[in-house]
């Protein structure tokens, strides 16, 4: 509540909560930081994600710890303001870029693998720091120096100059990532392709962690050290859901970074039991969650939709095929049915028959059938009249396309693949629904087949009819 | 200096024995995080237990309470059950699911501790840091002796950790050095990695007091890491870990209290000392292990190397004895022909001088007696191993010196031998030089 006394708005006015950040110019400003942050590390996160670094900046986070407490130290000692960003940001440069170092040395020299180098150094690093400050808390102002911050993050004390870092750095981050965008996405999807292209890949991957440097550093003092890691990991990782496009991947995660940026900080200057920085990560993380479900490209719900689809799909072309299969095998059942199908040629088989013929011949329950005779019937692929399945003009065409393919690759199977007779019906199963129309041109050009014509079964097709209870065969030669 | 290291065994001695459980109780889980690859995991854990931590304290209010460690084992398993979920059901790489996470759960306890902070004392520096320096006044009795309450949490933690690593001994060695197997053999590796995760997280409670909740990774990745250089056999390694981890923890101490000491500041914090000792343990191992250590890698590169020089100069010298060369033996010429700087010459002919088989009279090389048979058998060596490969390997005659160069060096007498009967005790090889007999 604090924070709210210190805001020239009227508090009386109910409205005001909500739209003060608009006017405080504090406010204004720790909202551009965090927009400008969240972008470039969002952009460049993309790129150490792929790379499958998502976790170096954990690392280098961790690893600036000394470096500012070093360089407040020194600074102190030689007669200048401690506090002064400059050189803090300086020593946590070095102390970054000296933590890179030893990550590639610890991986080169010894045997032990990435996760375990990242660790190391992070922990060793981290560990120095610690204590280095608590030597710093016993150097004269060293406790009011706001070290601290660089751990936790002030968003809400950030100053003027501390926007325009992040701007500056941001923006050269983005303009390196856009200039050498088609090097890093060699480097990042084929590595070894690209060195063999003549790209000097360890100078880019030094580039880039150069980038990753950067950013963690000036987000030190925005959202703090360990929070700055989720900036770079989570709107990455969330873009990935809604592309697979590198280009359009970075745009997303970028717009995520700064939208997670700007709402977490409105959030936070609105309601004052919201520190900033944890807001913004979880404002992030609720952008992930909606990603990770909701992404139009590998998303979980969209997956589910999809696969959902595919399958429903395939239970219809099941019955279409069942349905014309019964047909064709006892034509003329009844003079009702050639009444009903009179809008048919002569040569079309029964276009109807009961639940229980299909039940018969397919492996599913009642529940099962019915609720896939809805499906059909709402596209009207057939229609339903008591007890009868009837194939209307859509499904007929329908079916028979599917019969089509089904027995072409049948017939595919038993001479190019050998496959015994018996089997061949239940490969074709499997494989009718995703064959495409160049295929199937080339399946009858192989079967020597003519365009349209349907070849008949070369199985025999089980015989079941409503009053006929043991299965007879009927046997359909060429 | 010294007179400022304040040294009193009833606290310091417990901030010791605080310091080696800990790191004893971390490292133990830590061998199988580091052998499994999954060393940023138990980083991930580590932090992301303060949500849990956080609403447990909020709830019991004491911060040694069962409801702590119920909290983060909760905590600690939703961590890895997360990082397993985002990984399959979004198809995202290992590293981000697992940064996704513990971010986030970071957040949400630095935002829990944000709210409840006018109600609870808990300071983040603690969570984050711990103060081992402090444990020892919070004492419990047991048995009439006063004994800090963390040593004994932390004891009764290590004794887990370590009955956990008895009873699974094999299913952990299988399931870390052979993932798949372990899974066709019949045992419950997801169980296990459940387990083992809990485990973390409540080691990694139960050291948060002492030296927080970040450095405690330093305990779980950086002694078995040093262990895994230094050794190749787990039961090997996992001992060496405790080893180190406790040495950490001891030099961590003294350093905290004698460094700062040497430039005029009081101590420091034990806890950062720690994980910067470990480092240090670490950086030792990866530099002198007998087995993978980098200097001693190069040492041993660098006394093959002058062991071959030696070979090519008594060579060499018993060619240009033999009349087969023109050339002043001077260290300078005989370098340029070897390829070779003046250094290693230098320092190569010295150790020859010093084992008898060459004298260096005003500045020219000669061999002795000793020498001389030495690169007789040498040059024999060459010899006949060109002769055997021109007639065996059908190389061109061109190409055969450079490898008879090289097998020279690792050639005895009893496969000369056989070299000889096989190319049929040759006198000459195949560019028409004479191939010296084994003996005078």
């Amino acid at each position: 509540m604090s924070l709210m006394a210190n805001w020239s708005w009227n508090v009386q006015n109910p409205e005001a909560d909500w739209l003060a950040w608009l006017y405080d110019y504090n406010s204004r400003l720790v909202i551009i930081g965090a927009i400008l942050l969240g972008g470039a590390a969002g952009t460049i996160g993309c790129f150490t994600l792929l790379r499958k670094r998502a976790l170096l900046g954990d690392a280098i986070s961790h690893a600036t710890l000394p470096g500012i407490a070093i360089a407040f130290i020194l600074a102190n000692h030689f007669g200048f303001s401690g506090k002064s960003p400059v050189w803090l940001l300086l020593g946590a440069t070095l102390a970054g870029l000296l933590g890179i170092a030893a990550i590639l040395a610890i991986r080169k020299l010894t045997r032990l693998k990435e996760d375990a180098a990242l660790g190391i150094v992070l922990s060793v690093f981290f560990g120095l720091g610690v204590a280095l400050l608590g030597i710093v808390q016993q150097i004269e102002g060293g406790n009011a120096a706001g070290l601290e911050s660089y751990i936790y993050g002030k968003t809400a004390a950030m100053s003027r100059f501390d926007v325009q870092l992040i701007g500056v750095v941001g923006l050269l981050g983005i303009a390196g990532c856009i200039l050498f965008f088609k090097e890093a996405k060699l480097l990042c999807f084929d590595e070894a392709f690209a060195a063999s292209r003549g790209l000097p890949t360890t100078w880019l991957d030094v580039g880039l962690m150069a980038l990753v440097v950067s950013v963690t550093i000036v987000g030190l003092q925005a959202v703090g050290l360990i929070l700055i890691i989720a900036l770079l990991v989570i709107p990455a990782a969330a873009a990935r859901f809604w592309t697979d496009q590198l280009a359009s991947m970075s745009c997303i995660a970028a717009f995520i970074g700064a939208a997670s940026g700007g709402i977490g900080a409105i959030i936070s200057a609105t309601f004052a039991q919201m520190p900033s920085g944890p807001t913004i990560v979880l404002v992030c993380t609720l952008l992930f969650l909606l990603s990770m479900t909701w992404g139009a490209k590998r998303g979980i719900a969209i997956r589910a939709i999809r696969r959902q689809r595919f399958n429903r799909s395939i239970s219809r072309q099941h019955l279409l095929r069942a349905v014309y299969e019964l047909g064709e095998t006892t034509t003329g059942l009844s003079a009702a049915n050639a009444e009903l199908g009179g809008g048919f040629s002569q040569d079309l088989p029964r276009q109807s028959v009961s639940f229980d013929e299909v039940l018969r011949k397919r492996s599913w329950t009642k529940h099962q059938l019915s609720r896939v005779a809805r499906w059909a019937q709402r596209q009207e692929l057939i229609e339903l009249i008591g007890d009868e399945i009837r194939l209307t003009k859509r499904g007929m065409l329908k079916a028979k396309e599917i019969t089509r393919q089904h027995r072409l690759w049948e017939l595919y199977l038993i001479t190019h693949a050998e496959v015994a007779t018996t089997r061949v019906d239940r490969d074709a199963d499997a494989i009718e629904h995703v064959l495409e129309p160049e295929v199937i041109a080339e399946l009858e050009q192989l079967l020597q087949g003519t365009p349209g014509e349907l070849p008949d079964s070369p199985h025999l097709l089980e015989v079941v009819s409503a009053d006929v209870t043991d299965t007879t065969v009927n046997e359909r030669g060429s | 200096m010294l007179s400022s290291l304040a040294w009193d065994w009833s606290i310091d001695g417990w901030i010791i024995l605080t310091g080696i459980l800990c790191a004893v109780s971390a490292s133990l889980l830590g061998n199988f995080l580091v052998l499994r690859r999954m060393s940023m995991l138990g980083d991930a854990i580590s932090h992301a237990v303060l949500p849990g931590l956080v609403a447990a304290f909020f709830i019991s209010h004491n911060p040694q309470s069962l409801t702590m460690f119920v909290g983060a084992a909760l905590v600690g398993a939703l961590t890895a059950l997360f990082t397993d979920w985002i990984r399959k059901a979004g198809q995202v790489d290992e590293g981000a699911s697992i940064g996704v996470v513990f971010t986030s759960l970071f957040a949400l306890g630095l935002l829990m501790i944000h709210w409840v902070a006018d109600r609870v004392d808990l300071d983040p520096n603690c969570v984050l840091f711990g103060s081992i320096e402090m444990t020892p006044f919070d004492q419990l009795t047991i048995l009439g002796a006063e004994v800090p309450k963390t040593v004994v949490v932390l004891s009764v933690v290590s004794l887990l950790n370590c009955g956990f690593i008895v009873v699974f001994y094999k299913e952990l060695k299988i399931s870390s050095f052979d993932p798949a197997s372990a899974t066709a053999g019949g045992f419950n590796a997801t169980l296990i990695h459940y387990v083992h995760m809990i485990l973390v997280a409540v080691t990694a409670v139960a050291a948060f007091e002492s030296v927080g909740s970040i450095l405690v990774v330093a305990m779980f990745i950086v002694p078995p890491a040093a262990a895994y250089l230094l050794t190749d056999r787990l039961a090997y390694m996992i001992i060496l870990s405790v080893l180190l981890a406790s040495v950490s923890a001891v030099l961590g101490h003294i350093g905290a209290i004698s460094v700062p000491g040497w430039f005029g500041f009081r101590s420091t914090t034990t806890a950062g000392m720690m994980a910067l000792s470990a480092g240090l343990v670490f950086f030792l191992a990866a530099m002198f292990s007998p087995k993978h250590g980098y200097v001693v890698k190069v040492w041993q590169r660098r006394l093959l190397n002058w062991q071959i020089l030696s070979d090519d100069l008594v060579a060499l010298l018993y060619r240009i004895q033999a009349g087969d060369r023109v050339i002043a033996p001077r260290i300078r010429e005989l370098a340029k022909l070897l390829l070779s700087d003046t250094y290693s010459l230098w320092l190569v002919s010295n150790w020859l001088r010093w084992k008898g088989q060459v004298i260096i009279e005003t500045g020219h090389l000669r061999l002795t007696e000793d020498g001389v048979s030495k690169a007789r058998k040498l040059v024999r060596s060459h010899r006949l191993w060109e002769q055997y490969l021109a007639a065996f390997a059908s190389l061109d005659t061109e190409r055969i010196h450079d490898k008879a160069e090289q097998l020279e060096h690792f050639t005895n007498r009893e496969l000369r031998d056989q070299l000889a009967s096989a190319t049929d005790l040759p006198d000459v090889d195949p560019h028409g030089s004479l191939i010296p007999p084994e003996e005078e």
